[in-house]
């Protein structure tokens, strides 16, 4: 523990985490307005404790506001989390050690801490992740305690413009990423951005996301040609 | 009440299963150039959709609002300095906060 902390990857992390922790902190302000008439004072607080993830406690909150039952809760708060099985698949291979202890470093994956470990040829700085979730953690429980006992003191987080700092800082990642640079990101990004466009209108929230994860598959192609180009050997799987 | 707890619960459950699935199953297994030919395209892909839900995205599908020209500002300070987040995301919230204030 001593040894990760003190590693540089997650100094690193741990600055480049700081910006996303004030967002999270206020978003989880929002997350405890909106949650305390429906779910009480403690709930919101232990289900951003122990769920630990945006989009599927709002998800799931809102399906509870609508008067909607446990399953359809839960369902749509899975489906705002689906995402993170391509992109644990992505990390794995960075991953070493046991298996509980690989299982506990993906419970760290947030969308930006995630993405910001993103390194060039699909490899991911693990260490660095953990760096850049730990400051967004302890902001988020606040968050939602200070949203559920002082909700009332602050304001109407929309009219503060407070719903455009997400995608404001995921444009920012992507557009300064390391994994983002080259050709292929491009064309990977737009058709991504296109899927998600084309779906948004129409399909149940998560689903978009999800969906849009398709558009790497377009890597196939280049790994075929280095194929054909004799840098690949014909035979990739052990 | 109880539903509220047994929902957490639940997607407690869920969620950590979910996050551990690929690290538990493939971790520490190199997947071959194929499948890192993908995952290395996987950050651009998805961050570009989160970019797209999170600016056009509602409760019920498509909500076009003022998020938009908050993020399209935050794009045209990107360009400018590609390495300038803080400034970024705060144009971003003063830039819609700011037409919601007038519209």
């Amino acid at each position: 523990m001593r040894a990760l902390v003190d590693h540089p990857s997650f100094r690193e992390g741990f600055r480049s985490g700081a910006p996303i922790a004030v967002a999270s902190l206020i978003l989880s302000i929002s997350f405890g307005v909106l949650a305390e008439p429906v779910m009480g004072v403690a709930a919101p607080i232990v289900m951003s404790a122990i769920v630990f993830a945006g989009s599927a406690q709002f998800g799931a909150l809102a399906v509870l506001a609508a008067g909607g039952g446990v399953v359809a809760a839960v369902a749509a708060g899975v489906l705002l989390n689906a995402r993170y099985i391509p992109m644990g698949i992505a990390l794995a291979p960075s991953l070493s050690g046991g298996r509980w202890r690989r299982a506990l470093i993906g419970q760290a994956m947030i969308d930006f801490s995630w993405a910001a470990a993103a390194r060039s040829g699909g490899a991911f700085d693990w260490r660095f992740m953990l760096g850049a979730t730990a400051p967004a953690y302890p902001c988020w429980v606040a968050g939602t305690a200070i949203g559920v006992f002082a909700g009332d003191l602050i304001g109407d987080p929309e009219a503060l413009g407070l719903d455009a700092i997400f995608p404001a800082f995921f444009l920012s990642l992507l557009l300064s990423g390391e994994a983002s640079t080259g050709r292929r990101a491009v064309i990977a990004a737009l058709l991504g951005a296109a899927i998600a466009l084309a779906l948004v209108p129409w399909a149940p929230p998560g689903v978009p996301v999800i969906v849009a994860c398709l558009a790497a598959l377009i890597g196939l192609d280049r790994a075929a040609k280095r194929r054909e180009a004799g840098e690949l050997p014909e035979a990739l799987e052990p | 009440m109880t539903d509220v707890w047994l929902t957490i619960a639940l997607l407690t459950v869920f969620s950590a299963v979910i996050r551990a699935s690929g690290p538990v199953l493939l971790g520490g297994r190199d997947l071959g150039r194929t499948a890192t030919g993908v995952i290395e395209l996987l950050a651009p892909a998805l961050l570009a959709a989160l970019i797209v839900v999170q600016t056009v995205g509602g409760d019920d599908g498509l909500d076009v609002d003022e998020r938009i020209a908050g993020v399209a500002a935050a794009g045209a300070v990107l360009t400018w300095r590609r390495n300038a987040m803080l400034w970024a995301i705060a144009v971003a919230a003063l830039v819609t906060a700011g037409l919601r204030a007038l519209l």
